[in-house]
């Protein structure tokens, strides 16, 4: 299923027959992010987008077509948990999708774990589910809040 | 905590010779999925500054007063071991049991694994309209296809081959609007194979006008029951049935040795706040054929330890954002109580552990302390064989190799005695 949805996403026909098999090989072979962690071959395949994180940083990503957005973010180290590992089984890589980037619509299962989160919004999505397609170029992702900031709401440090 | 902090030395005490908790013994065994985050938490607990000590208990083994003593930081994430009781005429008959213990049988809790369930009869009644519930009734209803390839206990799965139970009523005290199972969970149990959900009519009464002013996720589980209402159907003769039972509390358990039926109580809904009304009783009663009873209405956590300052009403550690007193806090169920999924006692930890850092921060460490060596003098004086990650290893291994057997992802050891000698090994 996964290799479907990524060779759904070019639109652009630029690959030979050879790609396309290269393609279903990686990502039925290699689907713990594995895919992520190589770059993008030629400039065609580079898809930037941006994750703006609980602090409000934004860090720009050279991402690919086809890289799952739960992994590449491991890759570059922003905070996203993907506690399932992207099997659709909890709720741990909820994002806000923050740019007007039309994506494919939630599958029902998707909005069924995005009921599970804190401060669910309509742009609320899982990360994991997001696949990189050149339309996406540009695509910003915003990290939730945590449910509350435990040092600044509640926790008055005890002097010395 | 062990990426921010590389200089500390992490070590986590685990009661048992084995790691993971609920994720081991609460997540049900079809949920094999969620199941896959033990990933990450063994990466975590492989860092080069992280330990896992297993086998040592708190309070028994070693005293809070110790590990004070040998630690700048102790953080008491143990968990809920306990869980409100239903105390009614007739609870002790036989085939009466906590959500705890029946899903403690089926997931290999050393201490439940002896638990004597008897599924021989047609009808089975669970009370609460909670996940924990939901995950007892779907294995209830589950074809037993489903559940052989899971991780599910060899003991269980037998008793669950041979089960009867052809009816599960899935009893809460308050109505559609209140319940507190999610979404994910309820549409699972409603489209089980073979299986056909009965719905009562006046439960379902002005909750389809309702929907339009719900909001998400509300909205969506309330749409979903009101979908699945209005669309019912007639059982066929060979499915099994879940009957939805809304505004009843049990009051009395009748049957000569083992529960045979049981007299449930009318309530009533009052209070503003639509979602969160409160069931009040009427005069009014109905009796239901049952031949097993699960209980499944909150777990509330334990006093591990004398010198931890705890509320026994709720159940929890006393604490305010974690932090319990000097360099002890709390996180989890434990401190907040058992309620919500991974992603809430996920934010929780992270939280718990940002005032953690600032503390440090801000107080910094004071005198040097010993850490475990002072831990392993006192184990050493009571012969506690400690479980170190290497030692879990040769137990998974144990058990993936017992489990391939059996076309299973393994096959739990449920006796602490047999996890000590593989660990020993």
């Amino acid at each position: 299923m996964t290799a479907f949805v990524r060779i759904l996403g070019y639109t652009k026909p630029s690959f030979s027959i050879k790609t396309l098999f290269r393609k279903i090989y990686t990502t039925a072979k290699l689907n713990h992010g594995e895919y992520e962690w190589q770059d993008p071959k030629s400039p065609d395949e580079v898809v930037n987008i941006t994750f703006v994180t609980k602090d409000g940083e934004k860090v720009p990503v050279k991402g690919k077509v086809g890289d799952n957005v739960l992994y590449l973010a491991h890759r570059y180290k922003i905070p996203m948990e993907g506690a399932c590992e992207a099997s659709l089984a909890c709720t741990t890589c909820h994002v806000y999708v923050k740019s007007d980037h039309e994506l494919t619509p939630a599958e029902e299962k998707e909005e069924d774990l995005l009921d599970m989160a804190p401060f669910l919004k309509e742009n609320s999505r899982l990360g994991c589910q997001i696949i990189l397609t050149k339309e996406l170029e540009g695509l910003e992702l915003e990290l939730p809040q945590a449910t509350r900031n435990f040092y600044v709401d509640g926790h008055t440090p005890a002097p010395h | 905590m062990a990426n921010r902090l590389e200089t500390a030395q992490i070590d986590i005490i685990e009661r048992l010779p084995v790691p993971f908790g609920l994720v081991r013994f609460g997540v049900a065994p079809d949920h094999a999925n969620l199941k896959r985050c033990v990933n990450t938490f063994s990466k975590t607990a492989q860092l080069k500054n992280v330990r896992f000590m297993g086998n040592i208990t708190l309070g028994k083994d070693v005293t809070l007063k110790q590990l004070k003593e040998a630690y700048h930081v102790v953080l008491l994430t143990y968990g809920v071991d306990d869980s409100r009781k239903l105390d009614l005429k007739g609870s002790n008959l036989k085939n009466i049991f906590q959500a705890k213990d029946f899903v403690g049988w089926y997931n290999g809790v050393p201490w439940n694994k002896d638990l004597p369930v008897d599924l021989s009869d047609t009808t089975a009644s669970i009370f609460g309209h909670g996940n924990v519930a939901i995950d007892i009734a779907r294995l209830l209803l589950s074809p037993i296809d489903k559940l052989k390839s899971t991780d599910i206990t060899e003991h269980s799965l037998a008793t669950f081959a041979q089960s009867r139970i052809k009816q599960v009523h899935l009893i809460g005290r308050r109505g559609p609007l209140q319940v507190s199972f999610t979404t994910k969970e309820l549409r699972e149990l409603l489209n089980l194979p073979n299986c056909c959900p009965i719905w009562r009519p006046e439960d379902m009464q002005n909750v389809p006008e309702i929907v339009p002013k719900l909001v998400k996720p509300r909205k969506r589980l309330t749409e979903l029951m009101v979908d699945k209402f209005q669309n019912r159907q007639t059982p066929k003769l060979d499915d099994k049935q879940l009957a939805m039972i809304f505004h009843r509390s049990p009051k009395e358990f009748t049957g000569s040795e083992k529960v045979e039926s049981i007299k449930l109580q009318i309530n009533r809904l009052e209070g503003d706040d639509l979602l969160d009304k409160k069931a009040v009783p009427t005069q009014q009663d109905e009796t239901i054929a049952t031949s097993l009873v699960v209980a499944s209405i909150g777990y509330k956590s334990v006093q591990a330890d004398g010198d931890i300052p705890f509320n026994s009403q709720l159940g929890v550690v006393e604490n305010q954002y974690g932090k319990v007193g000097k360099g002890l806090y709390t996180a989890g169920w434990v401190a907040k109580g058992a309620s919500g999924v991974l992603l809430h006692t996920m934010e929780h930890a992270f939280g718990v552990a940002s005032v953690i850092l600032k503390d440090l921060e801000l107080e910094g460490l004071g005198q040097e302390k010993p850490g475990f060596d002072f831990v392993r003098k006192v184990l050493d004086e009571r012969n506690v064989q400690v479980v170190t990650w290497e030692d879990w290893l040769k137990i998974d291994e144990f058990e993936r190799n017992e489990g391939k057997k059996l076309n299973k992802p393994r096959e739990k050891v449920v006796d602490i005695e047999q996890m000590l000698k593989i660990a020993a090994t």
